[in-house]
């Protein structure tokens, strides 16, 4: 097999198509920003007599150029990826290649975005995100990983070798280079070459998104129902219990992070059992807050409740017992018959430490919103109807805070991703060979001066999941001003 | 402002205390003081052997008692053979014991760091000066750089440059060091991309600081808090821009660029102020991957160092230091933004 180059034989005319529309894209852009810098433009003005006043000027040429490179750029970028499909392997290089692994991916995005597009009236905010240009690009950023990671870790469809094994031959080698030893059924590229030991950089960075897209929601899930459970009552009480509550957050915030992570996260520390103990508390919220939601809104129905509480503490318990109870810790009494699940090595105390570290954030901002939001008057209303205080939290004061709750949560998924990469890069918790992209950046930084792109692809791939939720909380942020 | 004041400093007091009882209880759990005896008197020895290593050297009591000795408020340990003392928490360089001497960070006696065979307190203060020099260069690009970006943006909110600039800003908020500095070397430092203009490692830096050894780390640190800044800084020049005097000042006809220097720009970097000082702790955080990339023996490398070696005395020093600094920091804040911003009144 030949080595494959980055965009093949027919790059040759496509790449400088790119490099015009590009080009243009940037020109235009820098124009109308300049412009726009010297004076503020003149927006078209209705006039007393019904009609309209055209006076963009230079200003609205400059945006018109400007979304003109805009869909010129799009368009040579839809060929890239969908031109592979109607030619033979190879002729459009690695980029062709990728593209083609990854049709399961495009296709589901296409499916979504159709979807969404087509019916976006009814669906509410989601709808109302593809309103915005920069929601829609940070939610097909994020949809793209986590199709990605589904399909590579549910359905083992796009990596194109096994992210443990090494082929012999392939250590350091740059990306495109063919296996050394070619076999029939095996792939026959290293798409974005080998890494220190050998092993497919694509591959490894494509199965580190599942590891990624598993932990990063729900470490958050779980940051954001301590921290609501938590906040609410701190909030709504006031008094004692939100010093005291508020002191331990600003306790647990006023630590270095990555000193908590290196005192949490190290062998002799989960030997103590410490990370266990705080899984037991931490893990006790989930619970509890759905306990307090369904109790205060199902009160008015005694029978219901009881069995809905029953159902809830039988399998939420069941699930708390396995999730907990873990082999080879000192935490370790419920039997293996019955224990549903072992969260393999490390990734409970990472997890912990991840929801550790947010939770008091979290607490801070339900705290002040609850503030915020107690003294408004349907507050005093419910209160007046006689409704017990934790329905008021959770049934009255939680949803007119979900707005900021909701940007919030997406922003804070981003900063978890950042920090499993920030534990992967100390080589903490995870297992070496595990293939998340944090650890991948710590194994490949030590040849970076050489063989840049062991460490450059998952660090990349990391921008752009974080890049993602950041654009996608700002334009929920910007949709949700609107009303 | 005196109560507040004092408030504020018994409050960063109980703090400093119980963070530091954590890190204490944290790292002397019964694992670690395992590993250290092993390391001190070798690898293969029996449980008792261990024990009784850890009764002579003081690790046998309480870990109450250990906290008080090792704060300074307790007299420290003593071990006597036969009735005579032997060994003890404050041997002097003679050997002597001095039975009920206390000697803890509070005297400035930090201990003795088990790697690099030194004071811990030498360490810290040189470590310490090397980050100080970074985070000097560091607040030098950031912080301007921030504040232009944000001001630039937020002074007409919603045109072509405040959605560029935004998006400028997202985007490095997005950039955690790792990858930014990941990026950062194989752009500018690596042989496969050929540029070669700085260097990928700051070692040099340590002595002489140039623009070749110093860009990169500095720029690493710098952009992901400059995202952060510049966006408060967007939000509070937009709010300050609607304001009712700066819309007399346009009907007056001020020119713009005045208006945005004379009369924004002043009651515009109120908030960032405290923004910035709360962005101490993240940078701290940004601090330690960079001097590890960079391999800039600082702050953040002792502390990487102290952890991944089991050097507790070395770990606690650099843990006391490091908060110390984020309640400093918080306590400037709070201060700060009150004598900024007259319309706040401490009750």
């Amino acid at each position: 097999m030949e080595p494959l180059s980055w965009t093949g034989a027919w790059g040759v005319w496509l790449n400088p198509l790119l490099g015009l529309a590009v080009a243009g894209l940037v020109a235009a852009s820098l124009l109308s920003v300049a412009l726009s810098l010297l004076s503020a433009p003149v927006r078209r003005q209705s006039l007393p007599d019904g009609t309209l006043a055209a006076r963009d000027g230079l200003h609205g040429m400059a945006d018109m150029a400007g979304r003109a490179f805009l869909w010129l750029t799009a368009l040579v970028l839809a060929l890239y990826l969908l031109l592979p499909f109607a030619l033979p392997y190879g002729a459009l290089g690695i980029v062709g290649e990728l593209s083609r692994r990854l049709l399961p991916v495009w296709i589901a995005l296409g499916a979504t975005f159709g979807l969404s597009i087509v019916f976006k009236r009814r669906l509410g905010l989601y709808g109302k995100l593809f309103d915005s240009t920069i929601g829609m690009a940070g939610f097909a950023l994020v949809v793209f990983w986590v199709f990605t990671a589904i399909f590579a870790g549910l359905f083992d469809m796009i990596a194109t070798h096994d992210p443990l094994t090494a082929l012999s031959g392939m250590k350091n080698k740059v990306p495109g280079t063919p296996l050394a030893m070619g076999d029939d059924g095996v792939y026959p590229h290293y798409l974005l070459g080998g890494d220190n030991l050998a092993r497919d950089v694509f591959s490894r960075m494509v199965h580190g998104s599942w590891i990624v897209v598993q932990i990063a929601p729900l470490a958050t899930i779980f940051a954001f129902l301590v921290g609501i459970t938590l906040g609410l009552p701190a909030g709504f009480y006031a008094g004692r219990l939100d010093t005291v509550l508020s002191f331990l957050a600003n306790l647990i915030l006023a630590f270095p992070v990555i000193l908590l992570f290196y005192l949490l996260v190290t062998p002799e520390m989960v030997q103590t059992g410490v990370p266990a103990y705080m899984a037991m508390v931490l893990f006790l919220f989930p619970i509890a807050f759905f306990a307090v939601l369904l109790n205060a809104r199902l009160s008015p129905r005694p029978v219901l409740r009881l069995v809905v509480l029953a159902a809830l503490f039988i399998l939420g318990g069941w699930l708390y017992l396995s999730m907990v109870s873990q082999d080879g810790t000192p935490v370790d009494f419920w039997p293996d018959a019955l224990d549903l699940f072992d969260v393999p090595g490390g990734i409970l105390v990472v997890f912990v430490s991840v929801v550790f570290v947010n939770a008091p954030t979290v607490f801070r901002i339900v705290r002040g919103l609850t503030m915020d939001i107690k003294t408004r008057d349907y507050v005093a209303a419910a209160q007046t109807r006689g409704e017990s205080p934790w329905y008021i939290m959770l049934w009255e004061i939680l949803p007119n805070a979900r707005g900021p709750l909701i940007v919030d949560f997406c922003l804070r998924i981003g900063y978890t991703t950042i920090l499993l990469g920030t534990l992967g890069f100390f080589g903490l918790g995870l297992p070496p060979d595990s293939p998340d992209w944090g650890s991948t950046i710590n194994l490949g930084r030590r040849l970076l001066s050489i063989y840049p792109h062991a460490a450059m692809v998952p660090a990349l791939a990391l921008l752009s999941l974080v890049l993602g939720l950041n654009l996608l909380a700002d334009g929920l942020r910007e949709e949700s001003l609107k009303d | 402002m005196i109560r507040f004041l004092l408030s504020r400093f018994v409050t960063m007091l109980a703090t400093a205390l119980a963070l530091t009882f954590v890190v204490f209880f944290l790292t002397n759990l019964a694992p670690s003081l395992e590993k250290v005896a092993k390391s001190e008197i070798g690898a293969r020895v029996s449980d008792a052997e261990v024990e009784s290593w850890l009764n002579r050297n003081g690790y046998g009591e309480p870990m109450l008692v250990r906290y008080g000795e090792w704060l300074g408020v307790v007299p420290g340990w003593t071990h006597s053979v036969d009735g005579e003392v032997v060994a003890g928490r404050c041997a002097g360089a003679d050997g002597g014991v001095d039975a009920g001497a206390r000697c803890g960070i509070l005297q400035g006696d930090w201990g003795y760091s088990t790697v690099f065979r030194r004071d811990v307190i030498e360490i810290v203060g040189r470590s310490l000066a090397l980050t100080g020099k970074l985070m000097f260069w560091v607040m030098m690009v950031m912080v301007p750089g921030a504040l232009i970006l944000g001001v630039l943006a937020g002074m007409r909110e919603g045109s072509k440059l405040d959605r560029s600039l935004s998006t400028v800003s997202i985007l490095t908020t997005a950039t955690p060091e790792y990858v930014s500095g990941v990026v950062f070397i194989a752009v500018f430092a690596s042989t496969a991309v050929g540029l070669k203009w700085f260097n990928g490692s700051a070692t040099s830096a340590m002595e002489n600081a140039t623009i070749e050894n110093f860009t990169l780390p500095v720029l690493t640190i710098a952009l992901y808090g400059m995202g952060y800044i510049a966006r408060m800084t967007r939000a509070s020049m937009t709010e300050v821009m609607t304001a009712q005097y700066i819309r007399t000042a346009r009907l007056k006809g001020v020119s713009f660029p005045k208006i945005v220097l004379r009369h924004a720009l002043r009651n515009a970097l109120i908030a960032p102020f405290t923004v910035i000082m709360l962005q101490f702790p993240w940078l701290l955080n940004g601090v330690v991957i960079v001097e590890t990339l960079f391999n800039y023996k600082g702050f953040g490398w002792t502390l990487v160092q102290a952890a991944g070696n089991n050097d507790i005395e070395l770990l606690l020093g650099v843990s006391v230091v490091s908060v110390v600094v984020v309640l400093l920091t918080q306590l400037i804040s709070d201060i700060g933004y009150v004598y900024l911003n007259p319309r706040i009144r401490v009750s």
